[in-house]
Parts: C-alpha cells; sequence; structure tokens
C-alpha cells in the first residue's frame, strides 16, 4: 500500500515524467520501476532484426494461421515483415508485443492490430472496425479509411488514418494520440478518459460525450456536442505540439492548426471522492 | 447479430444470384438459421412473378410444426383456384420444394393490395414476393445451402440483396427470414441488420392503417413502414429518411426496388456497413470480406456515416 501524497521525494519514474498522478488515500497501484526494467519480462516476446526482412502472403490463410506465421518469423528474428493480400480477413496482426515493422499491403476487416504493444505498422489500405484497440505503444498508420471504434481503449501509442473514420473513435480510450486526416463519425471520443485525439475534418454529432479527461482537436465541422464536453482555449504550446505531431505523423502537415478547436472535459459529471476504487469495493 | 450484402450494376446485368451467394457466404458466421435472396433478374417485364409458400420448412433447427405434404397440396390447389377466379392466369409452374412455389401470372393489375389479401386469406400462404423483376427466395440454412436447394447460381439480374441470420427476435422459420417484400408495392424488399424497440407502437399503428404483417419479426417494420409511406405518396428515398426518426433502435437495412437500391443507418452508427462505390457498380455489407468475394483485387471502400442515407439506380 502506498500513500503518495505522503511522498516527499519524487520516485524515478515520475521524475522521468512516465506518470504524474497523485493518489490520495491508500492505493494498491504499482507503478513501473525503470531501475528494475531487466527484470521485467513480456511472455511471448521476441528481439528481432528490423534490417531482416520478409513477405508473407495470407491470402489462404486463416487469421489463426496467418497470425501464428507472424509470430514464427519475429522467432527467426524477422523485424520487416511486409503481408500481401489481407483481402479484409478479421483480427490479423493481433498480441504482437515487440519491436516490429509490420507492412500490410492491403486492407484489414475488424478487430486488426489489436492488443499489440511496440511494433510500427503501415496499412496501405482500410481497416474494419476496432482497429488498434487496446493498443499501449507502438505506431499504427492506415492509409485509406477506418471503420467503427477506431482506436478503442488505447493506452498509448499513435493511431493514425490519413481517411475518414466511422463512430465512436476513441471510446474509452486512456492515452496515446489518435490522428484522423479526414471526418470522423458520431460520438468521437465518448467517454474517453485521457490522450488527445485530432481530427482535421469535420466530426458528427456528441463528440466526447461523457468524456472523463483528456483533449479533442477539431479543424473541421462539429455536429454537436456529448454531455459535458466544453470548448477550451487553443494555447501556444498546443499548437506547438500539433505541429509537430502532424509533421511526425506525415498528415496535414501545412494545416492551419491556429484555426483548430479544442474540446475538453467540463467535468460537471465528475462525482469523485478521496476513496480508491478497491477501496470502494470494500465498502460495498 | 445478423449480416446483410447487397450490389447492384449500373448500365449492365451481371450473375446476381452467384455473387450475392459468395457474399452471404461470406457472412455466414454472423448467423446461419436462415438465409435470404432478392434478386432482380431480367425479365421481359409483362408477367408477374410470384414466389409463395404453402408451409414451413420443418427441418432440423426450426421452430415450425411439422405438416404433411398433402396439406401442403391442398393449399396449393385453393391457390390455384382462386388465382383463376381472380382471372390470373398461371404461364408457368415451379414447385422447387413441397412448400416452396414461383408462378409466373398473366395478370393485368395495378394494385396489389386485393390480389393480396385474398392469396394470403388461405391460411398456411404467404406471398414471399410479387413483382415484374423481384424474386424473394428465403429458407433455413447458410448461404450456399439455400442457393444450391434453388439454384440461385445461374440468376442474371442487375441488382440484389440478401441476408444471412441469426435469430433472436422471433423463430426460426422462413416466415421471420429476411428479406422481407414490401407488400402491397410491386417489386419492393427489405434486409435489415439491428433491433427496432419501438416495433409493437409502430406495428399497432400501422395495422389499424390497414397495413399487414406476416410475422412477429422486428425487421418486417421497416418494409412496412417504408410501404406505408410510399403508398401516401413518399418517393423510396424520402419514406427512408423518415425511418430515422420514426423507427427507434439500432439499424442498418437495404432497400431495393424494380430499379434501385437504398441503404440507411441509424443516428447512432450502431450496426456496421461497408461500402465499396464505382461508376458501374455499388457493393456493401456488414463485413468487407462480403465485398471481397466479389472484389479481390484492393479497392477503396469506406463506412457511411451515421444517419446517413443513400440511394442508387440501375
Amino acid at each position: 500500500m502506498a500513500n503518495l501524497k505522503t511522498v516527499s521525494k519524487k520516485s524515478k519514474a515520475q521524475s522521468m515524467g512516465m506518470h504524474t498522478e497523485v493518489l490520495t488515500g491508500r492505493t494498491q497501484q504499482k507503478f513501473f520501476n525503470p531501475d528494475e526494467a531487466e527484470n521485467f519480462y513480456y511472455f511471448g516476446t521476441y528481439d528481432v532484426d528490423f534490417n531482416k526482412r520478409t513477405d508473407l502472403d495470407v491470402k489462404d490463410m486463416t487469421a489463426p494461421e496467418a497470425n501464428k506465421e507472424i509470430d514464427n518469423l519475429m522467432s527467426q528474428g524477422y523485424g520487416t515483415i511486409v503481408i500481401k493480400n489481407p483481402q479484409g480477413k478479421h483480427s490479423l496482426g493481433v498480441g504482437i508485443l515487440n519491436k516490429l515493422n509490420l507492412i500490410f499491403e492491403g486492407s484489414l476487416g475488424y478487430f486488426g492490430m489489436g492488443s499489440c504493444d511496440g511494433p510500427i505498422v503501415r496499412i496501405n489500405g482500410r481497416v474494419g472496425w476496432s482497429c488498434a484497440e487496446n493498443l499501449m505503444a507502438g505506431k499504427v498508420v492506415i492509409e485509406k479509411n477506418a471503420g467503427s471504434c477506431f482506436g478503442a481503449a488505447i493506452r498509448g501509442g499513435d493511431l493514425i488514418c490519413k481517411g475518414s473514420v466511422g463512430a465512436r473513435t476513441g471510446i474509452d480510450m486512456k492515452g496515446g494520440t489518435i490522428i484522423i486526416g479526414g471526418d470522423a463519425g458520431a460520438f468521437t471520443g465518448f467517454m474517453m478518459q485521457r490522450g488527445r485525439i485530432i481530427i482535421l475534418g469535420d466530426v458528427g454529432i456528441n463528440l466526447g460525450d461523457s468524456m472523463y479527461d483528456g483533449t479533442i482537436f477539431v479543424g473541421g465541422e462539429i455536429g454537436s456536442y456529448g454531455s459535458d464536453a466544453v470548448d477550451a482555449e487553443l494555447t501556444k504550446s498546443d499548437q506547438d505540439w500539433l505541429k509537430r505531431k502532424l509533421k511526425v505523423a506525415e498528415i496535414g502537415e501545412n494545416f492551419d492548426v491556429s484555426k483548430m478547436k479544442k474540446i475538453v472535459a467540463g467535468k460537471k459529471l465528475w462525482n469523485y471522492d478521496n476513496l480508491e476504487p478497491t477501496e470502494k469495493k470494500g465498502a460495498i | 447479430m445478423c449480416g446483410i450484402a447487397g450490389l447492384i450494376h449500373r448500365g449492365k446485368s451481371s450473375n446476381v444470384g452467384s455473387e450475392l451467394q459468395g457474399m452471404l457466404q461470406a457472412l455466414k458466421h454472423r448467423g446461419e438459421d436462415s438465409t435470404g435472396y432478392a434478386l432482380y433478374g431480367d425479365t421481359d417485364g409483362k408477367n408477374f412473378i410470384m414466389r409463395f409458400k404453402v408451409g414451413e420448412n420443418v427441418g432440423e433447427g426450426s421452430s415450425s410444426v411439422m405438416e404433411d405434404v398433402s396439406v401442403y397440396d391442398e393449399r396449393k390447389k385453393i391457390v390455384d383456384q382462386t388465382l383463376a377466379e381472380m382471372g390470373a392466369k398461371v404461364v408457368k409452374e415451379e414447385r422447387t420444394l413441397p412448400y416452396s412455389l414461383r408462378y409466373e401470372l398473366d395478370y393485368n393489375v395495378k394494385d396489389l393490395l386485393e390480389f393480396s389479401q385474398r392469396i394470403e386469406s388461405i391460411p398456411g400462404v404467404e406471398i414471399l414476393s410479387m413483382g415484374k423483376s423481384l424474386e424473394v427466395i428465403k429458407d433455413l440454412g447458410n448461404a450456399k445451402m439455400v442457393c444450391d436447394r434453388y439454384s440461385l447460381d445461374k440468376v442474371v439480374g442487375t441488382h440484389a440483396i440478401g441476408h444471412a441470420r441469426m435469430a433472436t427476435e422471433s423463430g426460426v422459420d422462413i416466415k421471420s427470414a429476411h428479406p422481407f417484400w414490401g407488400y402491397p408495392f410491386s417489386d419492393v424488399s427489405v434486409v435489415h441488420n439491428g433491433q427496432l424497440t419501438n416495433y409493437w407502437n409502430n406495428r399497432r399503428v400501422l395495422e389499424n392503417k390497414g397495413m399487414r404483417f406476416m410475422s412477429e419479426c422486428d425487421s418486417e417494420l421497416i418494409a412496412v413502414y417504408i410501404a406505408e409511406k410510399m403508398r401516401d405518396g413518399a418517393t423510396l428515398e424520402e419514406g427512408m429518411k423518415a425511418s430515422l426518426t420514426g423507427l427507434d433502435g439500432v439499424f442498418t437495412y437495404f432497400v431495393a426496388t424494380k430499379d434501385s437500391l437504398g441503404m440507411a443507418k441509424d443516428t447512432m452508427a450502431a450496426k456496421p456497413l461497408v461500402l465499396y462505390e464505382s461508376d458501374d457498380l455499388v457493393a456493401m455489407g456488414s463485413e468487407e470480406i462480403a465485398i471481397r468475394s466479389v472484389l479481390p483485387q484492393e479497392i477503396d471502400t469506406y463506412d457511411p456515416f451515421d444517419g446517413e442515407v443513400k440511394v442508387w439506380q440501375i
């Protein structure tokens, strides 16, 4: 149990800016300690070489077979894998927990690149619903359009769609950045808890509905605001960050970020107290 | 969960039976309790084509009551007799299965309401479709099973919509299967993925206005709702736009007429749809893999947004 409010000296992780939370009351939360990084082990990960490259044609494979083969190639040290003929198959490239250059020459179906932590992915096509759900770290770039629930519940990483996306983009996201080059559908940022969403085009109704925290930047028209989503001032540092992010994302580099709207949580729906969730459970 | 698929060729005909079979079979994991096809075939446009059933498929998984084939024969006889009384001449007759029939009718009438009411007043008889181009074929099983059973893979036409059903709101039977005919309008059909929550309220209102429901499947409401709007003078697109607020729940649905195909998505965009559009072909389905079965090459597709209605002409 730790009561961080009483900790006078910042932990190393805090000093490094890895988290900034100051929790009150008792908590069972344990933060990552960089000094113990060498003891940190991720099951099912591989040390791959980016210069070792191969192609994989998945035309006649099922999704489990294709994913198993990707895993097999990573175990052999391949760090750059080009997937041919994905043809809209569901659940391709899921659960990759190490660095990897993954290129899809075609489109993915639902749940593509779900639960990943680390890979850099380029999809030269479209993706279906729930692309990169639960992404922890890494970068996923989609050259065309994306379906609904794009980047649902991501915790980190960059998720970039150069085309338009469907409804509920960034639903329940807890970190990371989502960048949309085109338009976004209804309920974008629904119940988001942290992280940032950038939409260069228009966005549908109920933007940021019931968002707890985080920030949404919109370049085009907004259909309507969701419950508790409010405008905020676009600061100089916001603009600098947007410019840098768009440049790195290879998208909207010349976009006039000074005209973007910034939307945050009004926090009127907040009803927090000093109890931590684990203690609330105990009280019940 | 159900799967829907549709396609329309603009300016030409194609083997829509085989194409739709491929699209629906790709969606079979979304439900294979029953599968239905609404095919708009190339015809000379002179005769009506009536697809009707005189009983249910009582195979494995069916929620229907077993009946003897002789009962079907008796119902068919009464249908033949009623047609003769109304001056409808049967030009061609096909009985693919004991309970499923296809008639080509030489019958000159514009209002199909009275015609349909008389035929369906025969107990156990339901018209699945009536039109000069439309044929609705639906039965238990996945797309390939239904296609093989009815030899649909050779049907040539301009457009088609279909449905792979996972039964949730009503029984596993043909009467609850999609597509639904837009009774009593010639050549109108509907398929739906989703759930309508104001079904009973709307049904009561529409029944009081003289509209007919054959099943307790909530999706049938869409066909009846739009048919009622069209009866009052609305265009297909106007009827579909009205449905966005008139129908409550989550839905993506397709409507097809003799020369058009439309889609509508609810205002929460809760049900999936992927769309491909080019100058000569529009193909859409609940998942991209449905479209890939007819267009395996790399193509540009997109998800229509919430509250979107689109209609294409052949």
